[in-house]
C-alpha cells in the first residue's frame, strides 16, 4: 500500500466514524446527567429513515437532518418522561423503543428501499485541505464530518468548562448535593436527555444521506449499540470515545484489507469484526484482569495505564432522583 | 364522596387493561390510514391470517410454541434480575447444534431427536454461560455482551449456510438442504405444528413454575434479583446463580431453536429466529413478569405476528405492522404499568382493584453493573 492510498483509507475511516461519533456524544451528555437512554439503535433507524425521506422529498438534506433531529428528540422524550415523571425503568423503555424503532422505520420507509435521494456534498475546507496528511484526511470531507470533529471539542468544553457542565455533571454524579446547590436536577436531566437524543437522530441521518446513503430495511441496524457500547469503552469522554468511534470506523477497512490478504476466508467472517471488538473493549476496560495486569506493571505506569484502561461511569447514572 | 371516588377510580382500574389494547389499535389504525389502507379491511385480513384455516390455526399454536419456551426461560432469569437480550442468539445457537445432528448423523428418529434436542439444549446453555462469564468475570454487562453474542451467532448461521453446509445444488443464501425425515419432530397432519414440541413446552412452563414458587434455587434468584447486596451477605453466590440461571434460559432457548428448525422450518435458515427472542422479552414485560399470564400473552403475540404475515401478503403492506401492534401496547404498559402511575386510582381503597404495576424492572441492572467497573485501585 502506497502513501496515497494510506491516505485514502484513513479519510474513510473518518467518514466511517463521524456519524458513530455524533451518536456518542450525543448519548455521553444524556448520560452524564444520569439518564441511560438505551434506545439508540431504534432511534437511529428511525431518524435514518426520516432523514432520508424528508431529504429525498424536498431535496433539501438539510431539512432531512432537522426532521431526524426532531425524531431523535421525540424517542429521547419518551424515554426521559417515562422514567423521570412516570418513575420507570429507563432500560425497560429503551430496549421497547429500539424494537419499535426498528419495526416502525420498516414500515414507514417501506416505499423508499433502494431509492436515490439528497445526498450530502463533498466541502473541502480552502487552505486547511491542502495541507500535507491532515488536510486530505480530515478537511477534505464534508460538514457531517466538520460536525462531527467540532463536537467532540464542544462537548467536551461543554462539560468540563462551563458553568452549565458542571450543573449537568452534578445531576449525573450528585443528584442530591447539585440540587442542594440549586440546580433543578430533572430538568436537566430533561434537556440532556432531549438534547442527546437530537444530536442521536441527527447521526441516524448521516447514516443515510452519507456515510451508507440511502434507506432498506433494517439500514443501521447494530450502528447504536455500538454507539451505546463506544460510550461505555470511553469512559464517558467525547475525546476518548471518539477514539473508540473511530476504532470502530476502522474495522470496516480492516477487513476489506484482510478480506484481500485472505481470500479464502468466507466474506461473511469479516461481519463478525465489530462484535467481537464490541466484546473485547468492553473487557479490557471492565474486566478484574485488565486490573490484576496493571498491578503487576512498574509502579511509575500504574496511573497512567489505569487513566487509559479504566474506566468509571457517573454515579447516578440510571437512578432516579426526588427532590426533598 | 370518598365513597363515590373510590368507585369511580375502580371502574377505571378495571377497564384499565383495555386502554393498551386500544391505544395500539388506534396507533397502527393512524399508520394504516397514513397509507391509504382501510384499518377494518386490514385487521380482518389479519384475523383471517391467524384463524382463517385449520391450517392457519396450526401455524399460530406452531409459532407459539418456541415463543413459551423462551418465555418462561427468560422469567428465571429476570426473576435474578438479569436482562438476557442474548436469548435471540441462544435460540439461534440450539438451531445450530440442532441442525448439527440432523445434518451429520443418521439414525432412527427415536435416537435422531433425543440428540438434536440434547444437542440444542446444551448450545444454548453454552451460549448463554458465555454471556453470564463475560458478566460474572469481565464485568461485560449481559445486555452488551448478549447483543455482541447475538450478532455473532447470526453471523454464524449465515457462514454455514453459504459454506460448509450449503446444499449440493450450490451456495445459496437461503438455508440447508431439507433434513431426512427421520430427523423431523413428528408432526401433526400437514401443518407446522408438532405435539411433541407442546408436550415439551408444557414441561417447561410447569418446571419454571414449580422452580419460581417451590424451591430453594427459587428463592436464591428472587434475593439475587432484589437485593444482590444482602443476598451476597446472606450466601447467595451471585456468581454461581447468574450463570445457573443464564444456562437454564439458554437450554430452553436452545430447546426453541430446535423446534424451529425441525418443525417450523425443515432446513436451518438465514434468520432462523424470526426476531423470537425478543418478542419474548416483550412478553414477559406485558406479562408484568407473571407466569400464569404468558402464555395467553405469547399466543396473542403469535395471533398478531402471524395475521400481519398474511397481510403482507394480501395487501403489500410491510408485516413490521404486528410489530408495531405490539411494541406500541408493551410501550404503553410500560410507562402508564397502572391506573395509578397516572394518579387516577389514589384512593387506597380503589388500589386493590388496580392492576399490578409492572416492578420497576428487575433492578436497573445497566448502571449497578458499570458502576461496579473498578474505579481504579485507590
Amino acid at each position: 500500500m502506497n502513501d496515497s492510498q494510506l491516505i485514502a483509507v484513513l479519510a474513510s475511516i473518518v467518514l466511517q466514524a463521524s456519524p458513530l461519533i455524533i451518536a456518542v456524544c450525543g448519548e455521553i451528555l444524556t448520560e452524564r446527567s444520569g439518564i441511560v437512554n438505551l434506545s439508540l439503535d431504534g432511534t437511529m433507524l428511525m431518524s435514518a429513515m426520516t432523514g432520508f425521506v424528508v431529504g429525498m422529498q424536498t431535496d433539501n438534506y438539510w431539512l432531512g437532518f432537522l426532521a431526524a433531529a426532531v425524531v431523535g428528540a421525540i424517542f429521547a422524550a419518551i424515554v426521559a418522561f417515562g422514567s423521570i415523571r412516570l418513575g420507570q425503568s429507563q432500560v425497560a423503555i429503551g430496549f421497547v423503543l429500539t424494537l419499535l424503532g426498528d419495526d416502525l422505520s420498516a414500515f414507514l420507509g417501506q416505499n423508499y428501499v433502494r431509492m436515490t435521494g439528497a445526498v450530502v456534498p463533498r466541502a473541502g475546507i480552502p487552505l486547511l485541505k491542502d495541507l500535507p496528511i491532515l488536510g486530505p484526511i480530515l478537511f477534505n470531507q464534508n460538514i457531517v464530518v466538520y460536525f462531527a470533529i467540532l463536537l467532540i471539542v464542544a462537548t467536551w468544553w461543554w462539560l468540563n468548562r462551563t458553568q452549565a457542565g458542571l450543573r449537568l455533571r452534578g445531576a449525573g454524579e450528585r443528584p442530591t448535593a447539585a440540587f442542594a446547590r440549586g440546580v433543578d436536577v430533572n430538568r436537566v436531566r430533561y434537556l440532556y436527555t432531549i438534547l442527546g437524543g437530537a444530536l442521536v437522530g441527527i447521526a441516524g441521518a448521516a447514516y443515510s444521506l452519507n456515510v451508507k446513503i440511502g434507506w432498506s430495511d433494517g439500514h443501521v441496524r447494530g450502528f447504536g449499540w455500538i454507539a451505546l457500547a463506544i460510550v461505555i469503552f470511553g469512559g464517558w469522554s467525547p475525546i476518548r470515545g471518539a477514539f473508540g468511534a473511530l476504532l470502530f470506523g476502522a474495522t470496516k477497512a480492516l477487513a476489506t484489507v484482510l478480506q484481500r490478504a485472505f481470500p479464502e476466508v468466507s466474506v461473511v467472517a469479516f461481519n463478525a469484526i465489530p462484535w467481537a471488538l464490541m466484546i473485547l473493549v468492553l473487557l479490557a476496560v471492565g474486566s478484574d484482569y485488565t486490573e490484576r495486569f496493571i498491578e503487576v506493571m512498574p509502579r511509575r505506569w500504574q496511573r497512567p495505564l489505569r487513566r487509559i484502561l479504566r474506566v468509571s461511569p457517573p454515579m447516578a447514572l440510571g437512578t432516579a432522583f426526588h427532590e426533598g | 364522596m370518598n365513597q363515590a371516588r373510590t368507585s369511580g377510580a375502580s371502574w377505571i382500574a378495571r377497564v384499565w387493561p383495555l386502554v393498551p389494547v386500544v391505544a395500539a389499535l388506534l396507533f397502527t389504525s393512524g399508520l394504516l390510514l397514513l397509507f391509504h389502507a382501510s384499518p377494518g379491511e386490514a385487521y380482518r385480513a389479519m384475523w383471517d391470517g391467524a384463524f382463517g384455516t385449520p391450517d392457519k390455526i396450526l401455524s399460530v399454536v406452531a409459532f407459539w410454541i418456541p415463543m413459551v419456551l423462551c418465555s418462561v426461560g427468560l422469567l428465571v432469569t429476570f426473576t435474578a434480575g438479569l436482562w438476557n437480550i442474548g436469548v435471540e442468539g441462544q435460540i439461534v445457537l440450539g438451531a445450530i447444534c440442532a441442525s448439527w445432528v440432523a445434518l451429520r448423523l443418521s439414525g432412527p428418529a427415536w435416537l435422531l431427536i433425543p440428540l438434536e434436542i440434547g444437542a440444542a439444549m446444551l448450545g444454548g446453555a453454552l451460549w448463554a454461560a458465555i454471556a453470564a462469564v463475560l458478566k460474572t468475570r469481565g464485568k461485560v454487562n449481559e445486555i452488551f455482551g448478549g447483543l455482541a453474542l447475538n450478532n455473532l451467532a447470526i453471523i454464524l448461521t449465515n457462514y454455514l449456510i453459504s459454506g460448509p453446509w450449503q446444499p449440493p445444488e450450490g451456495g445459496t443464501f437461503r438455508g440447508t438442504a431439507p433434513f431426512q425425515d427421520a430427523a423431523l419432530l413428528p408432526r401433526f397432519l400437514e401443518s407446522r405444528f408438532s405435539p411433541l414440541s407442546l408436550v415439551l413446552a408444557g414441561l417447561a412452563f410447569a418446571a419454571v413454575f414449580f422452580i419460581l414458587r417451590g424451591t430453594t434455587w427459587g428463592l436464591k434468584l428472587k434475593a439475587l434479583g432484589k437485593n444482590p447486596h444482602s443476598a451476597f451477605l446472606l450466601g447467595v453466590s451471585s456468581e454461581r446463580e447468574t450463570v445457573l440461571a443464564m444456562m437454564f434460559c439458554g437450554a430452553l432457548a436452545g430447546l426453541g431453536g430446535a423446534v424451529r428448525v425441525l418443525s417450523w422450518f425443515d432446513s436451518l435458515r438465514q434468520s432462523i429466529s424470526g426476531g423470537i427472542g425478543f418478542l419474548s422479552l416483550l412478553i414477559v414485560m406485558l406479562a408484568a413478569y407473571r407466569i400464569l399470564l404468558v402464555p395467553f400473552i405469547a399466543f396473542f403475540f403469535s395471533v398478531v405476528l402471524n395475521g400481519s404475515i398474511t397481510l403482507q401478503l394480501k395487501t403489500q403492506l410491510h408485516s413490521a405492522l404486528g410489530g408495531i401492534l405490539t411494541g406500541v401496547m408493551v410501550l404503553f404498559v410500560l410507562l402508564f404499568g397502572s391506573a395509578k402511575q397516572l394518579g387516577i386510582g389514589k384512593t387506597r381503597a380503589g388500589s386493590g382493584d388496580a392492576p399490578e404495576a409492572i416492578p420497576a424492572a428487575p433492578a436497573d441492572s445497566i448502571a449497578g453493573d458499570i458502576s461496579t467497573h473498578a474505579r481504579g485501585g485507590d
